[in-house]
Parts: structure tokens; sequence; C-alpha cells
């Protein structure tokens, strides 16, 4: 039935056009219209622009208004008050420009319609007036300029020693975050070491990855700087945190970093959106592949009291996957051990050693 | 009339007559592999119009997936086949294949070649007084190494892994391995050899337009006396010239990388459980030499609109250009610019910020000359005597497209903002606006305008009008949403957003948003019936319908090879002189000299009169020497 109804009203629509199409034809002959010659459609269109430029701007300053909160997501990171404050300078700019010229568009090509006898006034330059509209716009632009590459440089200038370092390493289509436990230092990692279980590809001979751990949620604390360390195994990915205005490439084979500071822990947020269920997520916005509109990981502010508790409560790496303690150095196994939180009496490094022994 | 003017000439060589009517040739020489530049135009406009159609299909295609997430699209079944999941889903990979396509052929085979192609072709010798292109035999290579990049290009819809899918800009590593999506098998091979044969023929056309205008301009035609047409087309050659060759290299870069085990753009892979063995290479070097060409690609695409809408906006204001030198030297200025701003595409792949900082402060000044031509644009209506025909009506879609999404290109220039816009809807909304639609219209616009040279009848105005609104209205339904949609956040190319909390809302306006598109394309059909219908049916148009200034007015009604029947008119003023004061009607044409028309000379015209006259008595000084 509906498509019937559908069909139907195609199919009168497309007779109106033809109607129109052979009625201005036939008129035209008959009145013996002669060419270039201006009839009442150009009134009509003119008028027409006008109620463009009316309902056009009513309906763009009505929905900017009445939805304003649907469209603007809430801040929070350090950095993304200041983006936040230049991106609406330069939207009040743009926006006044942008209806002044609009404004007078339209309504000279209102009041300047074709009219009988009229003619057009000859006007082919005035410099003052080109001088006047290329110095104005630049001079504008030079302040939107240097307001933004103060934002800019101060955003990428490099993050402050103690800040709090924390891996994303990007694959098709998850996330994972590496965080560098106790000693506050990332261990190496080398992309031809990556298998199923090493996932981080860690470099085991390095002292630094023992205590090394995985998270599949994103923690990170409110009011500290984060530096994120960014980095993807497979194609291009690219990390969005929308609320805290961060947006950075993961490039297979150059690592990339950004550092921002979280202002609103996920409670904080929860509270002032009036929703309990709220989550800040990371996204990927760079094309992947078939699975990246669901690339997603979900990322969670806690009180620094709560990060440090939290980090305290998860397991190395190490300590996980006890099996490839065997690829540690003798050498370094002990102290592995002890730096991954594994008790010494252990199988898996009874194994090891075995293992280690037993090829010696 | 205007073409009176131009037989004071009383010594006429008339072996140029006979030179062309040997030119009588059979089916094929005329109409497939003619050298003739009209035939040769409009080749590239019919073949332009069929891919603007199928590349719009496309885009309703994804739009029905992101606006009707949960409609059934089993009845696209006996089209795409295995693309529809069981379910009756659109397959999350042939979705990016989609948006892949879609991108290629809106922004190069519609916009680059359907655009530059048909009136560059068209306008240039007709415009500057010749016979034909520089090369006539180039230029019909040129078209049909476009057809062949169109085949090859097309013959990727039909393998079994679909065709390339990696986004029109075809970042490595994505690009490069077929393990990482199946449109990277033999899609991104054909994408490959088709772009390669598209260049060839850019480049083939575009060192004609060049050498044509350059050379064969017609006595008197000054660079100064050039219509801004021209002007236009000539800086777009040159754009292209300059700019394709990097994307050849970039391309040949890649075929290497995925057939020749080169590590040009790829380093440190774990993909699909397996290490690969390419070090050293970087993805961030393609995209600085995508971008190369990809940035100044834009203005290929806009130029040649914004040059046929000047035109235009001066015929039908019946006034003169404002600022006409102020409008070549905008033109020239963006030109430039558009070489050194490529990486404001880039600012957070990763590219060293200090870089971002520079680009910054390039791509900003980009906005001094765009809001020129705007400014322009509009004291060129001001005190105006508008007629809008559906030409002008296109061309004042086109000034507003341009000034919308002009704007927000002040957002994206700026990184610091930019960090949180890139990729975003923001962006998508920007550059349809700015640059697809703006050229768009541009070109239909040119249609509308040239319709009666190129085919000797009218179109019909009234369906034209309707075809203008519809299509008007509908462009604006489908891009200013999106800037909402993207200032939320919402990814570009995301397949459904359904996983994520943050971009759960705006199904209404993304609704919306398809149901403008479909509406918008539904209303192409309608151009598509006047513009067919016209070609046999519409009314004989007269030689200058439109009391234009410029050349192509005075050939004959449907110009025959080598334009002119008679000598190539020569040129005595400028194309601008719309209601002078003074003169008897509100338009000179460029063929009429000083000397003709002493009640609207202004006092330095006066002064030319005598370099016109210098030669001896009549109004030509040399004849003859133009073939």
């Amino acid at each position: 039935m509906m498509t019937l109804i559908v069909v139907l009203g195609v199919i009168l629509v497309l007779t109106i056009l033809y109607m129109i199409f052979r009625i201005s034809n036939l008129v035209s002959v008959a009145k013996g219209k002669k060419e270039g010659e201006v009839d009442s459609s150009n009134s009509i269109n003119a008028m027409l622009f006008l109620l463009f430029a009316i309902f056009g701007f009513t309906g763009f300053f009505w929905y900017s208004y009445a939805n304003f909160d649907k469209y603007t997501l809430p801040i929070a990171s350090e950095h993304g008050a200041w983006t936040d404050t230049l991106f609406w300078i330069t939207m009040g700019v743009t926006v006044v420009a942008f209806t002044i010229i609009s404004i007078i568009k339209f309504v000279f090509i209102y009041q300047y319609q074709y009219k009988e006898g009229r003619k057009a006034t000859f006007y082919p330059d005035n410099h003052y007036l080109e001088l006047a509209w290329t110095i104005i716009p630049a001079i504008v632009l030079a302040v939107l300029i240097f307001t933004g590459l103060r934002a800019w440089n101060d955003i990428t200038s490099p993050a402050s020693e103690d800040a709090e370092v924390i891996e994303v390493i990007a694959q098709q289509f998850a996330w994972t975050a590496r965080y560098p436990g106790k000693d506050k230092v990332l261990g190496e990692y080398h992309y031809q070491k990556i298998d199923a279980i090493n996932e981080f590809g860690l470099v085991l001979t390095d002292n630094n990855t023992y205590d090394d751990f995985k998270s599949l949620e994103l923690h990170i604390p409110k009011g500290k700087e984060v530096l994120l360390k960014i980095r993807a195994k497979d194609v291009l990915h690219s990390v969005f945190l929308p609320h805290f205005r961060v947006k950075m490439d993961a490039v297979p084979g150059m690592p990339t970093q950004f550092k921002f500071t979280a202002t609103k822990t996920t409670k904080e947020m929860r509270d002032e959106l009036g929703n309990p269920d709220f989550n800040y997520e990371l996204a990927c916005t760079e094309i992947c592949g078939k699975g990246h509109f669901s690339m997603k990981m979900p990322v969670v502010v806690d009180t620094p009291e709560d990060f440090e508790k939290w980090k305290m409560e998860q397991e190395a790496w190490l300590k996980q996957n006890p099996d490839y303690l065997k690829n540690v150095p003798a050498s370094l196994r002990e102290s592995a051990m002890i730096k991954a939180g594994i008790p010494v009496d252990n199988d898996a490094f009874v194994q090891a050693t075995q293992t280690a022994v037993g090829s010696n | 009339m205007a073409t009176t003017h131009t037989h004071t000439n009383i010594d006429v060589h008339h072996h140029d007559d006979h030179e062309h009517e040997h030119h009588e040739g059979n089916f094929w020489t005329t109409y497939i592999f003619s050298q003739d530049h009209k035939v040769i135009a409009k080749q590239f406009l019919i073949t332009g119009m069929f891919w603007a159609l199928f590349g719009g299909l496309l885009s309703v295609i994804f739009r029905l997936q992101l606006g009707f997430p949960d409609m059934s699209l089993e009845w696209l079944r006996p089209m795409l086949g295995g693309w529809i999941t069981p379910e009756g889903k659109l397959d999350p990979e042939f979705y990016l294949a989609l948006v892949t396509m879609h991108g290629t052929i809106m922004v190069f085979f519609v916009l680059t070649a359907g655009l530059s192609g048909t009136f560059s072709n068209f306008l240039i010798p007709l415009q500057i007084g010749a016979r034909d292109m520089a090369s006539g035999f180039m230029n019909m290579l040129s078209y049909w190494f476009f057809f062949l990049s169109s085949v090859v290009m097309m013959s990727s819809f039909f393998l079994e892994t679909g065709p390339a899918g990696g986004g029109w800009t075809v970042y490595p590593p994505l690009s490069a391995l077929p393990q990482a999506i199946q449109g990277s098998g033999l899609g991104m091979t054909l994408w490959l050899v088709a772009m390669a044969l598209f260049i060839v023929s850019t480049l083939l056309g575009g060192i004609n337009y060049i050498t044509t205008v350059i050379n064969m301009r017609t006595r008197g035609m000054s660079f100064t006396r050039m219509p801004l047409t021209i002007w236009a087309f000539f800086f777009t050659a040159i754009i292209g010239l300059l700019s394709f060759p990097v994307l050849f290299a970039a391309a040949l870069l890649l075929i290497f990388d995925r057939s020749f085990g080169t590590s040009f753009f790829l380093s440190d892979i774990y993909i699909g459980g397996e290490a690969l063995t390419n070090v050293g290479g970087s993805p961030i070097l393609f995209q600085h030499l995508f971008w190369f060409l990809g940035h100044p690609e834009v203005y290929i695409v806009l130029l040649p609109a914004l040059g046929i809408t000047s035109e235009i906006i001066a015929t039908n204001s019946r006034k003169p250009i404002f600022g006409y030198k102020a409008m070549i030297g905008s033109m020239l200025f963006i030109a430039i610019l558009s070489f050194i701003v490529w990486a404001h595409h880039m600012f957070v792949t990763g590219m060293n910020p200090f870089l971002g900082s520079i680009f910054m402060l390039l791509t900003l000044i980009i906005a001094v000359p765009s809001a020129v031509k705007i400014f322009n644009y509009v004291t060129t209506l001001w005190k105006g005597n508008i007629r809008f025909t559906s030409a002008m009506l296109f061309s004042i879609g086109l000034v507003s497209f341009f000034l919308t999404g002009g704007i927000t290109g002040i957002f994206l220039g700026n990184s610091a903002i930019d960090i949180q816009l890139h990729d975003t809807y923001f962006v998508v909304a920007h550059f349809h606006l700015v640059m697809g639609s703006a050229s768009f219209f541009g070109m239909l616009a040119g249609i509308y305008h040239w319709f009666p040279k190129m085919f000797g009848r009218m179109m019909n105005e009234k369906l034209g009008y309707i075809h203008f609104w519809l299509s008007f209205v509908g462009v604006y339904m489908v891009f200013f949403p999106m800037h909402y949609i993207g200032i939320a956040g919402f990814p570009r190319r995301y397949y459904s957003f359904t996983n994520f909390e943050t971009f759960s809302g705006f199904t209404d306006l993304n609704t919306l948003v398809s149901i403008a598109a479909v509406f918008t394309l539904t209303a192409q059909l309608i151009f598509l019936f006047n513009f067919f219908y016209s070609i046999f049916r519409g009314k004989l148009a007269s030689a200058n319908p439109w009391k234009s200034t410029t050349l192509e007015w005075t050939t004959p009604r449907l110009p025959g090879h080598g334009n002119w029947p008679g000598e190539i008119p020569a040129v005595y003023r400028w194309p601008y002189d719309y209601s002078k004061p003074g003169a008897k009607d509100d338009y000179i044409p460029q063929t009429v000299p000083y000397s003709e028309t002493p009640e609207s000379n202004l006092p330095h015209e006066n002064e030319m009169i005598k370099l016109e006259t210098s030669g001896g008595h009549g109004a030509i000084v040399v004849e003859g020497e133009k073939h």
C-alpha cells in the first residue's frame, strides 16, 4: 500500500513538472516571447532569494540556540577550554561576517532585479574599496592566527618531566593501553616481537618491561598531566578523545604523542550532566577498515588517589603471562620476577629455569 | 548586431574558409575520434554527467545506511548481491568502498575532467579567438585516456573483492595491504591504474590549454583583455601541470610497495598474525605527496567554477565584473598559495608541530584573496539590472556556497581548533559546500549558459528554475546540518554510530540529511530531462542569446569546425563593457573598435583609437596571419 502511494506520488510530481514544462513552452510560443526578454519569473526568483535568506537565517539561529547543549560536548581538559574559546571566538567573527555579507548579497539580489528601462551602473573598480576589504580580513585573520598559534604551540610543547606516561596501542579494531608500572618507565618494544600473547611486542631483555601492565580501559588521573604515547601495529588509526579535545593519529613505524590534563573525573561529569550512565570514550577517527566505526575504548578519569589505587591493583603483564619468563635472560630473571610481582616459587619460573638449563 | 562589426575588415582572405570546409569527416572522425575542441568538450561533458549521476547514486546508498540504519536494504540485492549482508544490511566494507569511490569519482572524474575538460576545451578557443586547440590530436588523446581511465575505474565495481575502500585519499598502509581491507586487493590496483591514466589525460589537456592561451589569442586579445573564465582555466591548467605529476609519483611508489616489496610507505607492521619485513618507510611521506596534489586539486576544481561564475554574473547583472584586475590577482595568489598549504590536512597526523604552525599561517592567508572574490561578486550585483537566468541562479548559488563553506575553513585552518574538528562531519560539511557543491553549481551554471552555443538550442528556463531551487535548498539541507553533527564530534566514514554513547544523538538530523540527499539527487533528473530534450527539441537559439560581449557569441548559432566561417575577429576592448554610459545598447562586444563608439569611450580609450587605426584605413592592422 505504502509503495503504491509513493509510486503514485512520484508519478503525480513528474506529471506536474512535465505540465509546467509544456505550458511554459506553449505560453512563450503564444506570446511570441523573444529571447533574453525578461518575464515575471524574474521577480519571483528575486523574491524567492529573499525568502530563502529569511527562512535560512531564522532556521540557522533558532536551531543553533535551541539545540546548543545537544551539539556542544562538555569540556573535560585544560587545553580544551582554551581551544573551545578560540572556536567560539572564530564562530563569533565568522557568523557576524557571514550574516552581514549574506544580507547585503540577498538585498542586492532583490533590490537590483531587472527593471524595464533601467540601466546598470558602470562601476568597474574602486581601489580604496578593494584595499579596504583586503586589509580588514587580513587584520582579523592575523589576530585569529596569532591566538591560534599560541594555543597550538602550548598544546604541542614537550610534556613535563613528571607527566603520567601511558601508551595507547591501536590495531584493527581495538585499543589497548600499556602503563609503565612502578618504575614509571615504559619498557622497550619491537614490532617483530609481537605475537598473539605478547601483543605489545615487549623486548624482554629490557629491565623496564617487567612491571609494565596492560589495560583495556584507559584510566587517567584528574588534574595531572598525562602524556599519551601512541602507536599502531597495522594501519593508520587515530586517537580521538572528544571530551578532552584530543586527537592524534596512530602511525605504524612512527610513535606519536599528545599531552593533556583532565579536569573532571567520570563521576563529576556524571553529576554535571545528570546522567549516571555517562562514560568517556576513545574513538578511532582515521579510516582503518571494516570495524573502524566500532573501534572504541572506555575511558575512566579517576581522582589522583583512586588512580594510584587502581594502578596498584593491576598485575604486570609478565605476571599474567609467566610463560614468557623463558625469554628473559637468566641473569635478569630473578629481578624480573620481583619487578613483575611473581612469587619466586612459581611453577613457570621453575620450568623456565629448567628449559634454560636443559637447552644449555 | 555584434557580428556585423567584425566584418568591417574588407580584405578578408578566404583561404581560411576552404581549409575547414574539408574537415567534413565520417561519423567516427566527427563524433568519436574527433579533434574538434567543441566535440571533445561535449564528450567530456556527457562522460562527466554520467559519473556525476553514478557518484551521486553511491552517496545516496550510503546515506540510506546512515539516515535509516534499521531499514532493510534487501531490495538492493539484485544490484549489489553479496554486498548486502544476510540480514539485509549494507556490508561495512562495501560502505567504505562506496565512500571511497564517491569521493574519487566526484573529485576527479566529475569536477576535474567533467568541469575543466568541458569548459576549458569548449571556451578557450572560442573566447580567445582561435580555430581550435594548439594540438587537436593531444586533445583527443586527453579525452580517450580519460575514457580508458573511466572504464578501468568502473570495472573495479565488478570485482568480487570490490572497488578500493581505503578512502579517496588512499592512505597506506591500509591501501597497501590486501589483508587489511578487501578493497586493497585488485580494486586498489585498478584504482591506481585508473588514476595513472587519468593523470596522463589531465596533463595532455593541461599542456594544450596553457599553450593555446599563450600562443593562439587573436589579434588584440592581450592578457588583460581575456575573460576571467580564460584566466581561471589558465591558472587551473598550470596548477594541474605542476601538481598532478606528484600524485603520479605517489601512486607509482604505492604500486611498488604493493607489488614489488619496497618500503616507501610501510614500516613496522604486524598484521594478520604476522610481522611484515618492511622497515624504514613512512606513511606520512605518502600523505605529504598526496596532499601536494590534493590541496591544489581543490583549486583545480574550484577556479574554473569561479571563472564561469564571474562571466555569468557580469553578463546577467549587465555590469562589468567589479575589480577585474583584483579578480585576476586573487586567482593568481590563490594559485600560488595552493601549493604551500597542503599540510593543513595533516595537523594531527604526527607531523612535526612546528610545521603545523607554518602551514596554519599560510593556510589562513588564503582567506584574504577568497574574501576579495566574494566582495567583488557582491559588488558586481550592486546597482546592476539583474536577469535571473538559470545560469545566473546557479552562479548566485555558487557564491552562497563559497561563502558558507569558505568561512568554516577559518576554523579548520587553525591547527588548535582543528584538533577537535579534524576528520569529523564538520570537515565533510566544509568541503562539500566550498568545493563540491560550489564547483558543481559552477558546472551547472556553465552548462545552462553555454548550452545555446554548444547545441544551438535553448534549455527550458522554467525547468531550470525548478532545478535550481530544489538543488539549492536541497544542498543546504544536506550539508548545513552536518556542521552541528561535526561540532558534536561525529567522526566521518563511520558505518554506524550505535557503538558510541558520545555519538548516539542526532538520528533526526542524520535522517533529514539522507532524505535531503535523495531529494537533491532526484531533482537532478529534471536537469537531465531538460538537457537531453533541449538538445533535440529545444527552442532554436540566436547567435548571442544573453547579449554577451565575449568572442564565442560572435560565432554562428552552431559554430562548425574552425569556429568562425570567415576571418577570426579581432579584439579591441576588455570583455566587460556592459551598461557603459553613453552606449546605445547595454553591452559592447569585444570586437567593436573604440573608433566606432565615440559616444561611450572613456578618455584613455579615445587614446586607443590611434593604435587601432595606425596601420592605415579600416579597423584592423594586419590580417591573414592566423590560421
